[in-house]
């Protein structure tokens, strides 16, 4: 180790740092090259892409993602989050288990009174209520009681509170409280099988 | 049911484990072969030692007649450190290709038709085909299949004239289902557990965690060992046996985090009540001193008595039903009374928990998509639900009054044994005044002169039944009118108890007793045991032999603890099976090894099923009479183990409770 700084260290270092720049920016453009070319490759994807009716989307979501590798300094893409059909399905064939949910939404209410329509809706709450209970844990957004004053702080949860009516000026908000909002603070959905045909909300039953 | 058999020598922590897996309950009779197990009961020992990190819990098992649930706590070195006691989720199928985390798990099995469930729609986390349907889905499948439902396989262990490793369940499945057996089920249950287990704890393997399974403390020594054998068949060789009514005072001491030296003291008597789904199970502990510090000791337990929750419902449904088919004139399908069951069971409890409510709509609705046509609707009223349940469960009686049995029907058919008399609170007077004397003994604990049964002081509540405040004020009310009958205080409730869980959590918790950490309860069998001898009498044409009880094992035997009969013995024919008749009494507390009586009540002994012993070939000549003792023994597990001793060799052979044929 040199004990001392002279001049013929400090243009060592100048021409080491020198020369790293030089292969820095050598190995940039090879990588931009190489990404514009790649660029023009995936032409046959693009179609795919344009054909959206076709049901195969899983297929394209994947070489979406090969692109993304490839292409560094791509902006974002806008995806919109697509629901599973399965937890949807899955939640209506709880409601009709317990509720009998579907039975009452499909049947022609007008052909009945009010009678015979109260008892219905009596098993409908009285399963619907269960098997919400059972399966999510439900709270009220807002603690406080509906119809009073409530004032919201700059930086509130947008998607938590909804403003409504004359909105302007700045936050704080103050107003009175419509809705008490709700939120589901856990859910517990039972597990399914791999086999398991989610789309039969009911299975036909057959009495031997 | 360790418990029910007290102290055992203190051992330290490592005997006991070392002597719990040599618990061999195979058939095997020869003495050699015991000892082989010991020596080879020392292996999985020593691979645990190596594996010093693994954890270990202490587990407990409710294996209910309606629910299995399992709690455990983790053991650790280190005292002070605040244990956590957790009831485990166990994943279940709650219908074709849904699995569900629930806390209980429904004893229930369903023999499924090939036909009735789709390819992988019966996958569990751990498996996917599962051996049987166990569980949640069981019993929905099974309520609208019951000819294929197995349902209280609990309670046929415990019944008389069945041989419980015979494909005998469902009792009404036609030809073609292939049945099990009350043994296989229970068995199916411990499985579905010990999966679940090993499923969520991976590096620690159940039969290598301390294990408690609970049984009713009314459960005779057959259905213990059926109890203990079902485990052993899984690999759970180290289960141990706890009674259900003193787990549930575990779990009560554990609740109170130490405090509940201040809630009982010398000279209580506690009686604990645990009304499940299907039985009724009563016990009485009592507080006594030694050396100043409190010790609580098991002192009589009630007999087997087929009478719970699901009793209740249905009674209710049956009371609307006939309401229902009166004012319409239609009579119900099955599947309506079902529905109607589903339907009391919630009105029920709307109309306890809420005093507001008088009257709660009960709704059957249609099978069919329409949900308008046919449903029917009608009211369960407080009137009914006080009618039927209060009145009818818990009616207000005198002490005198006891249990009505009228003499069961020649034509029985082969169904569970049910109480005949719904009143509980029958079933309870007639178990105090019975065991007037069980505190005798004790020297903290008095009755006063004039007492014409026993008087508790305080009440432990257990079971899904009673946590309803109706029903447990009602009891409560009842027993001390009694006592105030009698000039005694009132016995006062132990308050905190968990009426679900606590079982479980009582066993888990009577893991880490086992260790030195927490009283424990002692006690010792509940009952006493004698065979059937003929007694010598010049026989009497026309009439049959006199029989003697001989007792073979005394009241209050402790685990570890062996009898043997000093004088009598017997001539058993090689290669025949023999049989004895078999009693128990669990008033007797005298009774020594080797006295005969040759006269009892039958409230004093009962009959259980014959016991039998085949004495094998094996170098003897079939026919040859081989003069033996008999010899009682308590296992550490907790089950009672009867051998004959042969005089001449001192070889063994073990003899079977489990034969009944159902040659009664």
């Amino acid at each position: 180790m040199p004990t001392t700084l002279d001049l013929w260290h400090v243009y060592l270092v100048a021409a080491v740092l020198v020369l790293a720049l030089i292969l820095i920016i050598v190995l940039l453009s090879m990588v931009i090259g190489m990404a514009r070319r790649a660029n023009k490759a995936p032409v046959e994807v693009v179609k795919t892409v344009e054909v959206p009716s076709e049901p195969e989307i899983k297929i394209v979501e994947k070489i979406v993602e090969v692109e993304k590798i490839v292409q560094a300094p791509a902006p974002e893409p806008i995806v919109l989050k697509e629901s599973t059909p399965d937890a949807a399905l899955q939640l209506l064939g709880l409601l009709q288990k317990e509720a009998r949910f579907i039975d009452f939404i499909k049947e022609d209410v007008s052909a009945y009174g009010d009678a015979d329509i109260g008892i219905a809706a009596r098993v409908v709450h009285e399963g619907c209520n269960k098997a919400i209970n059972e399966y999510f844990t439900l709270e009220t957004v807002r603690k406080d009681q509906e119809g009073s004053q409530v004032t919201l702080a700059e930086g509130f949860n947008a998607s938590e509170v909804r403003l409504t009516g004359n909105i302007v000026g700045k936050a704080p908000f103050t107003g009175t409280l419509v809705h008490k909002g709700w939120k589901v603070t856990n859910i517990r959905l039972p597990k399914l099988t791999a086999g398991h045909d989610a789309s039969i909300v009911a299975a036909a039953e057959v009495e031997l | 049911m360790n418990g029910l058999f007290g102290h055992v020598k203190q051992n330290d922590e490592h005997s006991t484990e070392q002597e719990t897996p040599q618990q061999d309950h195979s058939n095997d009779s020869e003495p050699e072969n015991e000892q082989h197990d010991i020596s080879t009961a020392s292996e999985p020992l020593e691979a645990q030692v190596d594996e010093s990190e693994v954890k270990r819990y202490s587990v407990g098992i409710d294996l209910g007649t309606t629910h299995c649930v399992l709690s455990y706590v983790e053991l650790n070195d280190d005292e002070d450190e605040e244990v956590t006691q957790q009831v485990m989720a166990i994943p279940q199928l709650t219908s074709p290709g849904v699995v569900e985390d629930k806390k209980q798990l429904p004893s229930f099995l369903y023999l499924a038709h090939e036909a009735e469930i789709a390819e992988g729609s019966i996958t569990l986390p751990w498996t996917a085909t599962p051996e049987h349907l166990v569980g949640d889905i069981a019993r929905n499948l099974g309520s609208k299949t019951p000819i294929r439902l197995v349902a209280s396989a609990k309670s046929w262990l415990c019944h008389a004239g069945v041989d419980c490793k015979e494909p005998i369940l469902p009792s009404e499945a036609p030809e073609e289902v292939d049945r099990v057996s009350p043994f296989e089920a229970t068995k199916a249950y411990l499985q579905h557990m010990k999966q679940a287990w090993e499923n969520q704890h991976p590096n620690a393997p159940l039969d290598q965690q301390d294990l408690i399974i609970t049984v009713p403390a009314s459960f005779d020594p057959a259905a213990r060992e059926l109890t203990a054998e079902a485990a052993n068949a899984i690999g759970l060789n180290q289960a141990l046996l706890l009674e259900e009514p003193q787990s549930a005072l575990y779990s009560w001491i554990d609740n109170s985090l130490g405090d509940w030296r201040n809630h009982v003291k010398v000279g209580d008597v506690i009686l604990v009540i645990d009304v499940g789904g299907g039985t009724t199970d009563l016990s009485l502990i009592a507080v006594t001193e030694q050396e100043g510090n409190l010790e609580l000791t098991r002192v009589a337990v009630g007999d087997h008595i087929l009478l719970g929750g699901d009793n209740m419902d249905l009674a209710l449904a049956y009371t609307i039903k006939a309401k229902m088919e009166k004012e319409t004139g239609n009579r119900l399908e099955a599947w309506q009374i079902q529905a109607l069951t589903h339907a009391c069971r919630d009105a029920k409890e709307k109309i306890f928990n809420d005093p507001e409510a008088d009257n709660v709509a009960l709704v059957v609705p249609s099978r069919g998509s329409s949900l308008m046509g046919g449903t029917l609707r009608t009211e369960l009223t407080r009137e009914e639900v006080d009618r039927v349940l209060v009145e009818g469960f818990l009616p207000e009686v005198a002490a005198s009054e006891h249990p009505v049995s009228r003499p069961r029907s020649g034509l029985r058919s082969k169904g569970l044994p049910y109480a005949q008399d719904a009143g509980i609170t029958r079933h309870l007077a007639g178990f105090l005044a019975k065991q007037q004397s069980a505190v005798e003994d004790l020297e903290h604990v008095e009755l006063p002169e004039n007492a014409t049964f026993l008087h508790p002081t305080a009440i432990l509540l257990n079971g899904g039944v009673l946590k309803s405040e109706v029903l447990s004020n009602r009891l409560l009310k009842v027993l001390n009118s009694w006592l105030v009958e009698e000039q005694a205080p009132e016995a006062r409730l132990l308050e905190g108890a968990d009426l679900d869980l606590a079982v479980a959590k009582g066993a888990a918790y009577y893991g880490m007793v086992r260790k030195g950490n927490g009283v424990r309860i002692k006690g010792g069998t509940a009952a006493s045991y004698y065979v059937g001898v003929e007694s010598a009498m010049p026989a009497v044409p026309g009439m049959p032999p006199e029989v003697e009880a001989l007792c073979i094992a005394p009241f209050g035997m402790e685990e570890g603890t062996s009898e043997t009969l000093p004088e009598d013995e017997f001539g058993l024919v090689i290669g025949e099976p023999v049989r004895f008749r078999f009693f128990a009494s669990n008033t007797r507390r005298e009774d020594q090894v080797g006295m005969r009586l040759d006269y009892w009540t039958d409230e004093e002994l009962q009959e259980l099923d014959e016991i039998e012993i085949t004495l094998p070939e094996e170098g003897r000549k079939a026919g040859e009479v081989v003069p033996v003792h008999l010899s009682a023994a308590v296992t550490e597990v907790g089950t009672l183990e009867l051998h004959a001793v042969s005089q001449q060799d001192g070889h063994r052979w073990k003899i079977e409770f489990d034969v009944r044929a159902g040659e009664e």
